[in-house]
């Protein structure tokens, strides 16, 4: 089986702080990570690969600094990884990212299976995964908890949805978005590391891509502006229940269970 | 013969403290009457919330007119039973005494209350980009208990214990006077280290009720490399050549894989590695990314050298967590795993670690009874855990001073010690009294008899 994962490099500290005067997220150059929910993806195609045997390969878009990611999701198992860096990428909003990955994917070769992490921490839109799947002509699930059957033709998934889970069959080739934690994620091997050749990341230009359409790359290929971008409200609610031990109990799992705990 | 608190007594201590900060008889929870060691329990007669020196001053002033013996406790996490009111009487805790008071930038010290929780101040430094860093697995102890059992912990390797970094104390006395020592000076020859008597004194010689800590910067890096091993002994053996190898770690901790499983049921979660049989953790700080790199590189490959197969990265906050979680847990976890349990908290040289770790199993064999271990590898303190599983009490208590007297004499013939940061308390009075000798316990009970004539101060403890 072949699986792509689409990966992204993030700032490293998970608490991203937006400029309260300019709205501009602070980034810190020196200071990168993969993704934390791309881990998920790339956790679930190492044990896919590890039933079914196949290649892995990872994709991501972005400045060149990004090879240290893409690098780090060979340490942790990878066959391979493209970077998809140009400058006419840049300032791409979801719809261009998506444009962008899928004329890329179209020059990584045959795939089964594209896995993506649910949301990235920096943009957190959740939307290029299943915008991708659109752009590629394929089926796609999103909020994946689990594989619970995959052979050559079909994977059967399970789904966390607003209100319900939700199991499905589809059909090869699809595209998944692997929810957080639905595993623990294999740590980078130094040893790979110390194994791994520095160009085993590719880098495809706009050049490299064939019938790419400038128009509809990087900022100008956007349909959507950001006006503004500020941290989100902390929300401090708080609920207080009363009643006796037994009513307490109920309510306390008719909670548990609306929020699909149990 | 100590006096036992009688109404009159608790109506004094009512107007001294707020009277709803005054429990008496089934006010106490239960809770009160024991820390985290199995097997002794004793509730107080009086529990006093205390918020500040002047009532743990009053407090201890009327207690020693009257002969009332008087226990200090944080938040009783204890595992020697140090903080358990063998004899009754008054308990004063101290969760209430919760300030972080100041943080000195230009002497880099922070002033704290002696109940502020060592994970609140940890993260009160880092908020500020300072560190403190004595690091114990158990993060909801105050730091008067961390102070009181000299708390060892995870960055010992590196940054040393919790004495390295006690500037200055403010003690009540048994006899209700308030003595500062120390203070927020660097160097101090001034005279017998009064100071250094109370840490570690496991509330003996007098109640802390306001310390002075140094803090360092922050390193602005920290990661780690999990490094599995075929076997125990590989891994372990593996130490000396890492401590011989000069590198800087603030870490090297032991521990094998079914205390993993044990940390996964217990915490729910899975660890990123369960595939070998042992595995060190190995810590690396600074603010070089260079320097990190090089240091990192150098310990992996002499692991792989001496026979690791892999050396894992531990480097973002999200992987970090998904491990030292694990290890602050397992102590936890390991409880959680049996009905009972006794621990063993030996230390030994560095490189006498290795054959105190290979002992353990033989002395499972010999006793009969299941004996998980895990550790700080790197500063020689090794922590083993007796588990009771399903034995009658009978059984259990011969088999456990079975172990413990084979682990304890195995310990000395290594030069090593009977605790390493747990502290003596009443659990392992005998130990201690075995290891000092007859000439040390002498001298220490002169220094109780010097700070606390009438033994009114946390009697039944050390010795």
């Amino acid at each position: 089986m072949n699986i792509l994962v689409c990966v992204k490099q993030v700032p490293g500290t998970s608490q991203v702080e937006v400029d309260p005067v300019t709205g501009v997220l602070k980034r810190d150059g020196q200071n990168n990570k993969l993704n934390p929910y791309d881990l998920f993806a790339l956790e679930t195609a190492l044990r896919i690969r590890e039933e079914q045997g196949g290649e892995i390969k990872t994709v991501s878009m972005g400045p060149p600094q990004a090879t240290s990611s893409l690098l780090e999701t060979v340490y942790m198992g990878a066959d391979a990884a493209y970077l998809i860096s140009d400058r006419l990428f840049a300032g791409a909003d979801v719809h261009a990212t998506s444009y962008a990955i899928a004329s890329g994917i179209r020059r990584t070769g045959a795939f089964d299976l594209i896995l993506c992490g649910k949301q990235t921490t920096d943009g957190d839109t959740a939307q290029v995964g299943p915008e991708l799947a659109e752009m590629l002509g394929i089926e796609h699930a999103a909020n994946v908890l689990s594989i619970d059957a995959i052979d050559d033709k079909s994977v059967t998934v399970t789904m966390n949805l607003d209100n319900l889970i939700q199991t499905q069959t589809m059909l090869l080739p699809c595209l998944l978005t692997i929810e957080k934690d639905a595993c623990t994620p294999r740590l980078p091997s130094f040893k790979r590391k110390l194994e791994t050749a520095s160009d085993v990341v590719t880098v495809l230009t706009a050049a490299d891509l064939t019938g790419l359409d400038p128009a509809r790359c990087g900022l100008k290929g956007s349909p959507t502006q950001v006006e503004r971008i500020f941290p989100p409200e902390v929300n401090k609610n708080k609920e207080q229940f009363a009643g006796t031990g037994e009513q307490l109990s109920d309510t306390l799992f008719d909670l548990l269970q609306q929020k699909k705990f149990v | 013969m100590y006096k036992q608190p009688d109404a009159q007594d608790i109506a004094f201590l009512k107007t001294v403290v707020d009277p709803a900060r005054v429990l008496t008889g089934t006010e106490i929870a239960e809770d009160y009457s024991h820390d985290e060691l199995g097997g002794v329990q004793q509730s107080p007669d009086v529990l006093i919330k205390a918020l500040s020196t002047e009532e743990v001053a009053a407090v201890m002033r009327y207690a020693s007119q009257q002969n009332i013996p008087v226990v200090c406790r944080g938040s009783g996490t204890g595992l020697v039973g140090a903080a358990v009111a063998l004899k009754g009487g008054i308990m004063i805790e101290t969760l209430g005494m919760n300030k972080i008071l100041e943080l000195d930038r230009d002497n880099l010290t922070v002033t704290v209350q002696p109940g502020v929780l060592l994970m609140d101040l940890a993260a009160f430094a880092e908020e500020n980009e300072f560190l403190y860093p004595p690091d114990p697995g158990e993060k909801s102890a105050t730091i008067g208990g961390n102070i009181s059992t000299n708390a060892g912990g995870m960055r010992a390797v590196k940054y040393g214990v919790t004495r390295d970094y006690v500037r200055g104390l403010t003690v009540v006395l048994p006899d209700g006077s308030v003595e500062r020592l120390g203070g927020k000076i660097v160097k101090n020859s001034t005279g017998y280290s009064l100071l250094n008597l109370i840490i570690g004194s496991e509330g003996t010689l007098g109640i802390i009720t306001e310390a002075i800590l140094k803090l360092v910067p922050l390193p602005k890096i920290t990661e780690s490399l999990l490094v599995p091993f075929e076997t125990g002994e590989k891994a372990i053996e593996t130490v000396p050549h890492i401590i011989r190898s000069k590198a800087s770690l603030t870490a090297i901790e032991f521990f094998e894989k079914q205390t993993i499983l044990f940390a996964e049921e217990y915490l729910g979660k899975k660890f990123p590695d369960t595939h070998y049989p042992a595995y060190l953790l190995l810590t690396v700080d600074g603010s070089d990314r260079a320097v990190i790199d090089k240091e990192l590189e150098t310990v992996a490959r002499l692991c792989m050298e001496q026979g690791a197969p892999d050396a894992f990265i531990v480097d973002t906050d999200e992987r970090k967590e998904s491990v030292w979680k694990a290890r602050g847990a397992f102590l936890e976890a390991i409880k959680a795993s049996t009905t009972e349990m006794d621990e063993c908290d030996v230390v030994v040289p560095r490189d006498k670690i290795a054959e105190f770790v290979e002992y353990t199993p033989e002395v499972a064999r010999i006793v009969n009874l299941r004996i998980p271990s895990f550790g700080h590898a790197g500063d020689g303190n090794l922590h083993v855990y007796i588990c009771r599983d399903g034995l009658d009490e009978k059984t259990w208590k011969e088999r456990l001073e079975q172990a413990f007297a084979l682990m304890y004499k195995r310990a000395d013939e290594l030069s090593g010690l009977v605790s390493g940061e747990h502290g003596i308390g009443y659990a392992k009075k005998d130990y201690m009294k075995a290891a000092c000798g007859e000439k040390q316990i002498a001298l220490m009970k002169g220094i109780k008899a010097v700070f606390d004539p009438n033994n009114i101060l946390n009697p039944g403890k050390l010795f």
